[in-house]
């Protein structure tokens, strides 16, 4: 990394530790929805971006650790950090089962089959009203004293985001990162060089789902309810077009992405009903005009200037 | 060393395999003619585990390995390149043979320490010895297409194989580029002491390097021999080469 890049992420790291104290409150808890948004979106571009696979219901992971958290703060007498630990870990459960059953088929089948899946998951949350609420969903989730006010949660969020997205990066550039680009590229290649694609690609789906259970536990800490939508496949729509505007091939773009779509929809809605249309079209717009995503554009008009003189010397 | 018999593969009733043979012992270099369709890819892809055989057998160091998946196969020593060329298009040179070479040394689980940091010594001397260091750092989608064959051999040889598989690896390229490519065969067979499998049209290339060639013709062996032998063989002039006088004139 370079030195600019360094200290671009420092200033804008300090920027939003301070950003509580000069935001009313309302701004604050946006804030903190982008960055659990951002961090949801930075785990299915894990397995989107990077891995080439076409996790259309992510929402399920996301919803399955909040309710996982949720359920463990209400239902047992154990710390709190217990359940947001569980909540992650049951998301990362859910990745595996997903996945094992998913993984034999290949790209838009997998999604599809997916997709059904996670409907099913969602249709047992709206229904088991003696366990989830039903679709009521749970409202005013107790929180231990240390998170109860929207500064806290800010901070709560901020930090286990920042930490979440470093590991994330970590692994993308391991070894496991680099395997996991190569069978997006070409999987028969990747099996070819001795790589046991299923395998490699299982342990990526656990991990997003791991981390979407993160973001899902960190919206119980914000927010203090959970419902059923947060695993309806409007969602997980939502999340995928915040990673392609943002740009699936890059690293932040999707936490960008996520900034992008969360202002505008809370713009939107204040003015109309029909935000799932705006979403469409802003869908349309990028697979048109940005087919790489914004820091997808502005990393490949970067690049090129580096690129095209070398290209001519041949 | 590998052992290949009765071969077949039926794709919708199409015999694109059928009974096929093929012998070749360590340290050769083998070579599979036949016309275009023969089925010399669907062979090698029967070798190689991406497709699985109705029939026959394929042994390899005495070990069946008939229908294992092509990374069980790959860890055995066996590396091939495709004739269409198959590399990882949004990474650079070095990262594709990188990853060949960290999936040999078995680190494709590890999940912390940075790739960039890792087996960087091997994959540079792969890229030295096949002629790409000086683009490592390209991204693949930007080379040549004779570079990009090239890269496909270097990524073979990322999983150190005793037996390599070669399908038209000069296919496409530039005249010069092609004389480059079979200096490199040759080299890995005779320095490194591959055994190397490959198929190739251009049969002045094929009579230069190989040991011994193995005929198909729609799916079946018609023969397998020496140059000699082959160049001479009525089935083969018949069917492939074309006119007897090419025996005459070779001897
Ligand atoms: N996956 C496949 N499905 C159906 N037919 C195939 C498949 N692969 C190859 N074939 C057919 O098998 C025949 C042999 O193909 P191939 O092995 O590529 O020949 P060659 O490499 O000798 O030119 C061709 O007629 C081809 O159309
Ligand atoms: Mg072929």
């Amino acid at each position: 990394m370079s030195r600019k890049t360094l200290l671009g992420l420092g200033l804008g790291i300090i920027a939003l530790l301070l950003l509580p104290l000069f935001l009313p409150r309302f701004y604050v808890y946006l804030a903190s929805i982008i960055l659990l948004y951002g961090l949801l979106a930075t785990s299915l571009n894990l397995v989107l971006g990077y891995g080439g696979i076409f996790q259309f219901h992510h929402a399920v992971f996301y919803g399955v650790g909040a309710y996982g958290t949720t359920l463990m703060l209400m239902k047992t007498s154990l710390p709190a950090l217990c359940a947001f630990i569980a909540g992650p870990l049951v998301s990362a459960a859910f990745g595996f089962l997903l996945g094992i059953i998913c993984i034999r088929l290949s790209k838009l089948y997998f999604g599809m089959l997916q997709i059904s899946l996670g409907s099913l998951v969602w249709v047992i949350v709206y229904r088991w009203y003696a366990f989830t609420g039903g679709d009521d969903g749970i409202h005013g989730i107790p929180m231990p004293e240390m998170l109860s006010s929207p500064k806290s949660a800010y901070y709560f969020t901020l930090i286990i985001t920042l930490v979440s997205l470093f590991i994330m990066w970590k692994m993308i550039r391991s070894p496991f990162g680099s395997v996991l680009q190569g069978i997006r590229d070409n999987p028969v290649r990747s099996e070819m060089i001795g790589i046991n694609v299923r395998r490699h690609q299982l342990l990526a789906l656990v991990l997003a789902g791991f981390f979407a259970g993160v973001a899902g536990s960190l919206f119980v800490v914000v927010d203090n309810t959970v419902f059923p939508d947060m695993l309806f496949w409007t969602l997980s729509l939502e999340i995928v077009i915040m990673c392609l505007l943002g740009g699936w091939f890059t690293f932040l773009g999707p936490m960008l992405g996520a900034a992008v779509i969360v202002a505008l929809r809370t713009f939107v809605s204040t003015y109309t009903d029909y935000w799932a249309l705006v979403l469409g079209i802003t869908m349309m717009l990028v697979i048109f005009f940005l087919p790489s995503g914004i820091l997808g554009y502005v990393e490949d008009k970067f690049k090129r200037g580096f690129i095209e003189p070398e290209i001519e010397e041949q | 060393m590998l052992e290949v018999t009765a071969l077949s593969k039926t794709f919708a009733g199409f015999k694109a395999v059928n009974q096929a043979n093929l012998a070749v012992e360590k340290g050769e270099i083998v070579a599979v003619i036949g016309p275009n369709g023969a089925g010399k890819t669907t062979l090698f892809n029967l070798i190689t585990g991406i497709i699985k055989p109705d029939s026959g057998r394929v042994l390899f160091k005495k070990e069946d390995i008939t229908g294992l998946a092509p990374y069980e196969v790959c860890r055995k020593r066996i590396s091939r390149s495709f004739q269409i060329v198959n590399v990882f298009q949004r990474l650079t040179v070095f990262e594709n043979v990188q990853i060949s070479v960290l999936s040999r040394e078995k680190k494709t689980w590890n999940l912390f320490t940075p790739s960039a940091s890792l087996a960087i010594k091997e994959t540079d001397e792969i890229l030295e010895s096949v002629g790409l260091l000086k683009k490592k750092n390209r991204t693949t989608a930007l080379l040549s297409h004779g570079d990009r064959k090239v890269l496909e051999i270097a990524m073979a040889l990322g999983g150190s194989p005793e037996f390599l598989i070669l399908d038209e690896p000069t296919a496409g390229m530039a005249a010069e580029e092609t004389s480059r490519c079979i200096d490199l065969i040759k080299k890995l067979s005779r320095t490194m002491g591959l055994t190397i499998l490959f198929c190739e049209h251009d049969m002045e290339i094929v009579f230069g390097i190989a040991n011994r060639i193995m005929v198909m013709v729609r799916g079946g062996t018609v023969i397998q021999g020496s140059c000699g032998e082959v160049r001479c063989n009525e089935a083969v002039q018949d069917a492939y080469l074309g006119g007897s006088d090419t025996c005459l004139k070779a001897s």
